[in-house]
């Protein structure tokens, strides 16, 4: 079956990820350039999964005003800077959507 | 003072409770997520009791709302978590003394929640003897409370089957937008992310969602460059004013 093939991976990827430098503690250290790449790597991921999802809710590209996925986003951006709360980020932006779509429809 | 399992075990539970509360809606969403994704509810519930990763589920389900295989999903939970490595590399001075079944639970339970909990403990104080015991009192918690809240999210999303036209799913991107703005403290990492999503934009109809891996590497690359290019620029500063 499809998933379970799919957590069976999943698993491992994370799992292993995990576990590898517990397994030979001791035994090895990271150079400084290698720490600082994987520093880049969770934002740099997340933007390009976001990015998609809100200025191309439909499938093609879509920069206007009256897209609620693209303002909501911002606004949360926005929350996101000033408070650094992930929960306020959270709550606002989903009731900036929800009044966003009500009020563009 | 004296230490026993037991005290250390709800000190590290006490620790972590502020961030528990602050899963509770990740979870639940993931769970009224996961049918509109296309995930069963077993496979909801199993993903969280097997893969115990926050970022990566979402990401997996919305890898597979947008149709991407199996591989792409895999290798994409591999990147995300490579940051997990470096948790466990200034761990790994302290558990070198622990049985591998130990250490093989502390891996298993090693995310950003527990990692955020249990650092002051294992880095700072002294006597760390007892301090798995601690670890571990992060770990349960958090693993029972997301497990928990998985299921009370498949049984809304069972309640409200048009729960998907809500618009749930955008709480995904907001909760990643609340992830990535706290990373946006330097040059290097601004570049990083708006190489990334001008990217992700532009490779959007890439097969598999290659274009998001590409994106990414692509940010990651500029950021360093970046960053080395700064280090580089402050040495020859510093060496200047020296003579």
């Amino acid at each position: 079956m499809n998933e379970v093939v799919l957590i069976l991976g999943m698993f491992l990827a994370t799992f292993s990820v995990r576990y590898v430098l517990f397994a030979i503690a001791g035994k090895v250290t990271f150079s400084e350039g290698v720490i600082k790449a994987l520093g880049f790597v969770p934002p740099a991921v997340l933007i390009a999964i976001v990015m998609p999802a809100i200025a191309m809710p439909q499938g093609s590209l879509w920069l206007d005003w009256r897209n609620p996925w693209l303002i909501a986003g911002g606004i949360a951006a926005i929350v996101a800077w000033v408070r650094k709360d992930l929960l306020t980020t959270i709550v606002v932006g989903m009731v900036s959507f929800a009044l966003l779509r009500w009020w563009i429809n | 003072m004296s230490s026993s399992p037991r005290h250390e075990f709800l000190a590290g539970a006490q620790a972590t409770l502020p961030l528990i509360v602050g899963a509770i809606p990740f979870g639940i969403i993931f769970g009224t997520l996961a049918q509109t994704s296309g995930l069963s509810a077993f496979g909801a519930i199993a993903m969280s009791l097997f893969v115990f990763a926050g970022s990566s589920q979402f990401i997996a389900l919305g890898l597979l709302a947008a149709g991407a295989g199996i591989p792409i999903i895999v290798l994409t939970t591999l990147i995300v978590n490579l940051r997990h490595m470096l948790y466990s590399a200034s761990l790994v001075p302290h558990v070198g003394h622990l049985s591998h079944p130990w250490r093989v639970l502390m891996a298993f339970g090693l995310t950003d929640e527990t990692y955020a909990a249990v650092s002051n403990r294992f880095l700072v104080q002294k006597d760390k003897r007892l301090a798995h015991w601690f670890y571990l009192g992060s770990f349960i918690p958090m693993y029972l409370n997301w497990s928990l809240c998985t299921l009370i999210g498949i049984t809304l999303g069972g309640v409200f089957p048009n729960i998907g036209n809500w618009g749930l799913d955008f709480a995904m991107s907001v909760t990643f937008i609340g992830m990535i703005i706290p990373y946006l403290t330097s040059r290097p990492m601004w570049a990083a992310v708006i190489v990334s999503g001008a990217l992700a934009l532009t490779t959007y109809s890439m097969p598999h969602k290659l274009g998001l891996i590409l994106s990414a590497s692509c940010g990651i690359a500029v950021g360093v460059s970046l960053l080395w290019l700064e280090q580089r620029r402050q040495y020859a500063q510093r060496g200047a004013s020296h003579e």
